[in-house]
Formats: structure tokens, sequence, C-alpha cells
């Protein structure tokens, strides 16, 4: 059945066809038609944001904390541009989203009219794919092809640029279909190079699962898979950033984030393995270290999505493209039918050698005196937090590394954070996001001042849809981690590395209709939190921490795996003049 | 095609024989990549190579199936074992990319270019380069009392043989298209 319809409508219908039940977006000049279409329908939620990059960053966190793609809608111009930075960070972070852009009518374009710019062309290096939609008849299939991308092989986002003419003229609107488009990477893995590493996993003496957000966006049911394999072979699982509550924080075999502030157990068991077990993961700098020196005895499988991955940074033995979850399907299968074996006296051996790591507790504090630690108070917030429905959003900086120490991860799709893009303003807004897909649960973002600072306008968008948003802000008036670097690295001056003028954030939550909380006595901490779990509506924590904190362990730039910080005694000219051009 | 059929042993035939990886030393490489012939997709490709430090040689680039609306662009690049490889796998993932060959890997291949050559000159000079032309089988493509227009077809090297001998006969302008090529055989 072909309907016709303004180019407007479709966007709405392709977007209900889709399966969009919430668009995060900001009206202007150029994306008017499609917002007097939103208004006359009831099937898609608008939020309004308070800033394009908000938008983005919320439809971001919706997406991760969902599964579903998150769907923004901005205007022309500098709706777009602004809309840049977080194309960026969904890029880096292989984040499913599906950004509407208006543009000034096709006549005008290249006229440098009012509020135009080359959308499709800025945002070129920073989507998965792009369009600039020229006739009102394929507009309708654009989108559909739009989700298609976003969401198949390694998600992305996607950008779709409508130009104001087109969202007026009537077309035909065809309905979605399942895709035809030549773009259909591949899922399965080569099951030669799976029985490869499934003769591998039964002889290896020290192997050890090195797990990333590839397994989060191969949906749950990878993640269900990665616990099978875990459990039955019994060999340590350690993940990056990326990949946290893919394995339970609490399973038998987790031995903690690995990288550049991992903990010490994963480090050095990735250092000494013999067999590595790469589960879209990428060899990000952040999780090596210094090449030369990565792992250097150890046979390294690497499972990805994207061909690109493989051999880009770290050379792999046993490379297998595909689906995280159809590979670990394979390998589950052939592994059970070649009798389920595994050299059980190394493995113990190995796992005796990783308890040694363990016990030197790398993660240990003293909360003494009145001033509250900031890993006080991520342990605290952990405890009180723990057993609820809880999902977790970050900025970046100091905070982010404490947060994913301190905090434990039970299931995927629970922890929001800017990993490659290392966004700065992303938390708040992805907090928002997150909170739309879920409505009754506890949504925290742990942030830093600066980083909050960054999108705070978003408070706004909080208050007036009535998300009940936690921010816990550990306040130390400093830029934690460029201080932190400045101290190890430039000579302790402290260029522009804290702000003065900082406002009172209680009074700023007020100023919004917000509840703010002010804490920095370790006595009222658990009082404090508590009261901010239980208030019915978005909360401004402002909890004072150390100013001088340093966040550890570190594994300094230019450094090998086995090259450790644990703490401040470890710190004196550490980074040589090599390192110090890494950042 | 996909990047990452590396099978053990294989031979000179295919794709991914046993050249290391990750060997330093820079290797010249002629890329074949089938893209729909879209707004932008020339930009994608481009930006890839600029984005990402890569380098580019010569490009050639025009629409070879009018129904399917796919162009072929042929890229000559450099790079080591790695960077080869990379560059492959980043035009594989671009979404308006089809094919990716890499002639210069998967098996013989025929590389030409075409190029024109303005030389002006008399007398002797001029006489020599008309006799040379003759030799490179270039054509006349236009004439005055003063000067010729060469076009010439050949591999990159002989167009560049070409050059070196008209440029002490008066070469006055060079334009070359860059480099085609097809894999031989069937």
């Amino acid at each position: 059945m072909t309907r016709q319809m303004t180019g407007a409508k479709m966007v709405v219908q392709a977007l209900i066809d889709q399966g969009v039940d919430t668009v995060f977006g900001y009206p202007g000049g150029a994306v008017l038609p499609i917002y007097d279409e939103i208004f006359q329908q009831n099937s898609i939620k608008h939020i309004l944001v308070r800033h394009e990059q908000g938008a983005v960053h919320a439809a971001e966190g919706y997406a991760r904390a969902t599964g579903k793609p998150g769907v923004c809608l901005v205007t022309s111009g500098p709706g777009a541009t602004n809309a840049v930075t977080g194309l960026t960070d969904a890029l880096m972070d292989s984040i499913p989203i599906v950004v509407l852009t208006g543009q000034v009518p096709t006549f005008m374009i290249g006229s440098d009219a009012f509020q135009e710019a080359d959308t499709v062309g800025i945002t070129r290096p920073c989507t998965k794919h792009n369009w600039l939609v020229k006739e009102t008849d394929r507009l309708s299939g654009t989108i559909h092809e739009a989700f298609h991308v976003a969401t198949a092989g390694r998600p992305g986002p996607v950008l779709i640029d409508i130009p104001k003419d087109v969202q007026f003229a009537t077309g035909t609107y065809q309905p979605a279909k399942p895709s035809t488009s030549h773009y259909q990477p591949q899922v399965k893995g080569d099951m030669e190079a799976i029985t490869e590493l499934v003769a591998a996993i039964e002889t290896a003496k020290r192997p050890i699962f090195y797990t990333g957000g590839g397994v989060i966006n191969s949906g749950p049911g990878a993640s269900q898979l990665l616990r099978e394999l875990v459990d039955a072979t019994g060999f340590p699982i350690t993940s990056t950033l990326m990949g946290l509550g893919c394995y339970p924080a609490s399973g038998k075999h987790w031995i903690g984030m690995l990288g550049m502030h991992g903990l010490y157990e994963a480090n050095m068991a990735m250092h000494d393995c013999d067999l590595m077990i790469n589960i879209g993961a990428r060899f990000d700098d952040r999780i090596t270290g210094r090449i030369d020196a990565f792992s250097p005895k150890s046979k390294k499988a690497h499972i990805d999505i994207d061909p690109s991955s493989i051999n880009k940074v770290i050379k792999a033995d046993i490379p297998i493209v595909g689906d995280v979850g159809h590979v670990l399907e394979d390998i589950l299968k052939v592994w059970k039918s070649r009798g389920r074996k595994t050299n059980q006296s190394a493995v113990a051996q190995w796992w005796s050698k990783i308890e040694e790591w363990k016990s030197v507790d790398c993660l240990k504090f003293e909360q003494k005196g009145k001033t509250i630690k900031p890993q006080h108070a991520l342990a605290r917030l952990e405890a009180l937090t723990k057993d609820h429905d809880r999902y977790i959003c970050t900025e970046v900086g100091q905070h982010q590394m404490w947060a994913a120490q301190y905090l434990g991860f039970e299931d995927p799709n629970r922890w929001m954070t800017s990993g490659g893009l290392g966004t700065m303003g992303y938390g708040f807004p992805a907090s928002i996001g997150v909170q739309m897909g879920h409505p009754e649960a506890l949504v925290i973002n742990v942030a830093g001042e600066a980083s909050w600072l960054m999108n705070m306008q978003e408070l706004g968008t909080a208050m007036q849809f009535n998300l009940p948003v936690k921010q816990f802000i550990l306040n130390n008036e400093r830029l934690g981690m460029v201080r932190q670097w400045q101290e190890l690295l430039h000579g302790e001056r402290y260029s522009h590395s804290w702000s003065e003028s900082l406002p009172d954030f209680v009074k700023l939550a007020e100023a919004f209709g917000a509840k703010g909380i002010l804490c920095s006595d370790p006595d009222d901490l658990d009082d404090a939190i508590m009261e901010m779990i239980n208030h019915d509506g978005p909360v401004l924590f402002d909890c004072l921490v150390e100013k001088h904190e340093n966040c550890f362990p570190m594994i300094p730039s230019g450094k090998a795996h086995n090259e450790m910080l644990l703490g401040e005694a470890e710190t004196q000219g550490v980074i040589d003049a090599k390192g110090s051009v890494l950042v | 095609m996909s990047a990452l059929k590396i099978k053990k042993g294989s031979t000179s035939h295919s794709a991914y024989n046993l050249r290391p990886t990750f060997s330093d030393v820079e290797e010249r490489h002629t890329l074949a990549v089938l893209v729909e012939n879209e707004p932008g997709v020339l930009a994608r490709v481009i930006g890839l190579f600029s984005g990402r430090g890569y380098n580019i040689e010569s490009l050639t680039v025009a629409e070879v199936d009018h129904t399917g609306h796919l162009s072929r662009i042929t890229i000559v690049t450099a790079g080591t074992p790695q960077v080869i490889e990379q560059i492959k796998a980043q035009l594989g993932r671009i979404v308006s990319v089809h094919e990716v060959h890499d002639l210069t890997v998967e098996g013989p291949s025929v590389e030409r270019e075409l190029a024109m050559f303005k030389v002006a000159g008399q007398g002797d000079k001029r006489v020599e380069a008309l006799r040379l032309a003759d030799i490179f089988r270039a054509n006349v493509v236009d004439s005055t009392l003063e000067s010729f227009v060469f076009e010439i077809t050949g591999a990159p090297d002989k167009i560049d043989a070409f050059a070196d001998l008209m440029r002490p006969l008066g070469l006055v302008e060079v334009a070359r298209t860059g480099v085609a090529a097809l894999p031989r055989g069937d």
C-alpha cells in the first residue's frame, strides 16, 4: 500500500514504523514542519533539551541503556554543528543513534543562506554514514535505511539532512521492510578460526578473557553466552571501561577492569598470560600501554565485527570477524563437542598467581579525618545503591575512573560512560536519556564539578520532564585528572586546572527548582546519599572531597602493564620525555 | 571481499600471502574500489585517506556501471603492509563501498595511464620530439608550426620516461589521468 504524505509527516511515520518512542531535540527554522507534525501526534514523546549536544548525548544514553537506537531532531546550521561532539562520541563508542537535521531549502543550498551549514560535509568523518535527502519520495526509504546502517554490524551514529522544501512537499511513503541494502556485515565467524581458538583454549596454561564494548553491543544474549563460557572454562576475565557489566562484578572469575587505571591483578594477568581471548575490544591505547611490551608471551585471539579493528594495533594470531554473540555460540558448541577440555592443573596454578596479585589490594584507601575521600564516597554510593535497579552514567576524568573501580556492575547496559572520545559534559544529558528509557530506575550520574558544568543547562530538561536523575558530583574544585598529570609530568605547575567562582550547587539546583544537597563530612555521607535516593525528583549532590587525591593504580604513558604505579610514593619522575608526549 | 580470510601457507595468488603484516618496508599497491555513485562518495574515500594519514599517489574515478550506478575508483597508495591492510579494511567499512580489490596482491594485473604532453620547439628539437613520440607510440593530437600535443598511453613508468625525454626538447605542459588498472585473465 502506498500512501501520499508530506515529507514532514513521513519523518514522524517512519520513526513510528521503526518503533521509536522517544526523540530528543530542539526546534528551529529548518525543522518547523517536522515539529508541526510532532505537535499533532501522540505516539512519539519529544524531549526538549537545552542544547543540541545534550540531545545527542541523551540519545546515546537512551541507546546504551535500552539497546535500541537513540533518535535526535535538530535544526540546520548551529543545530547541526552543536551535534558534532555527540556524533563523534557515538562514533568512537559505537553507539547506534539516528540524528535528523533540518537544512535550508534545496534551491538555497550553497548560497550561504541563514543558518546554512554543509552538514553532510561537516559530519562525514564523525558519522558511520550520512545522507542529504533532496527528494521527498526518497525520504522514508532513507530513514529506514538509516536505522539499518546505525544498528547493523558495528553500530554507530548516522545523520539525515532534510531540506525544508523536502519536508513541505508531498511524496510517496515507503513502509519499512527488511533491508535490501548491500550493507550486510558478516556476523558468523570463520569456523576454522573458531576451531583453532577452541584448541588453544584446551591447552592454555595462563588464559585470560579480555572483553569490551562489543559484548554489550551484541546484545544481552552475548553477555549470557560469555558468562556461560567463562564459568564453564574457569578462565579469569577482565574488561575494558566500555565492557563493564558484560560479566558480573560479583562473578567468581572476574578480576576487574584493565588498562591505564585498571586493577593491578588484571593488568599483570594481561602481561603474563599465554592465551589472550579478546572479545569485542579494540586494543585501545588506554589498554595496551607501550605496544612493544604489551603481553609479550601470549597468543592473541581477536573477535570483532569490524575487520578494520583486527591487526590495527596488535597483531592477532587468531582473527575472527563476526558478531560476538554468534561467535561465542559457535565457540561453546565446538568446545563442548570436543569434550569441554581445559588444562585444569595449569589454570589452577595461574589462578594462584592471580590471587597473589589480588592480595596487593590495589584499590585500598584509608578514610580518615574530616575530609571525604572520593574513593570513600563511591564505596558508600556502591553500598547504598547496589541493590537498586540502578543505572550509572559518568562524566570524564578522575571520578570516571574511580566510578569504574569502586562500583560493581552485574549486568550489561547499566554503565554509560564516554570511553573513546572522553567527552566532558557527556554524563548529565546521558542520564536524562537513560531515565527516559527506564522511568522507574535509579539513574545516577557520577560527575566532577568541572565536567558537570559543561552541560548544566540540561537541569532545565530534567525538571521540565520530571526526570529524577541524581547528579552525584565529586567536587574537588579542580580539573582532577589534568591536575594529576601536571603533578606527574609538568613539575607541579598547575596551569589552569582549577576553577575559581564555582557556583553554590545547592542554590543552583534550587534556581531550577531541583533539590540540592551539600555534604562535606564523612559522618553525614550515608544519610545524605539516602536523602538523594529517596527524593522523588532531580538531585544535585555536591560532595566536597579531598582536593589533591590522585587516581591509582596507574600505568604511566609509555610504560608496560607490569610497570604500574600503585600509589603516591612511586610517582617521582616516572614518566620520561618520550612518555610525556603521549596523552 | 573480506579482509580477514587469513589462511596460513596460502600461495602468492592469495590476497593474504605470507608477507609479514608488521614489516616496516613500504610497498606500493594499486587498489580498485567499487562504490555506489552517490553525492559525496569520493569525499568519503579521500577523507578517509587524509583523516587517517594515508598516502594517495594517484586516484582515478568514473562511473563504470550506468544502470547500477557503480563507480570504480583506482587508488595507488604506499605504506607498510600493516597500513595497506588497514587501508583496505577501512575502505571496506565505508557504507557506500561495495568491493575493495588489491590488484597488487590478487595476481597479475595491467595498469595504464593516459597523458598529454605539450612540446614546443623548432628545428632539430622538433624533429627529435616527433621521432621519439613515434618510438613511444604517442599520437599527435594537436599541431602548430611551433608545437605538438602528444597523447600517450602506458604504464606510469613509461610515461615518466617519455616526460624525461621531452623535457630538454621543450616540454611546456603535462596532463596525466592517473592509473586505471584491471586484473589479467578471466
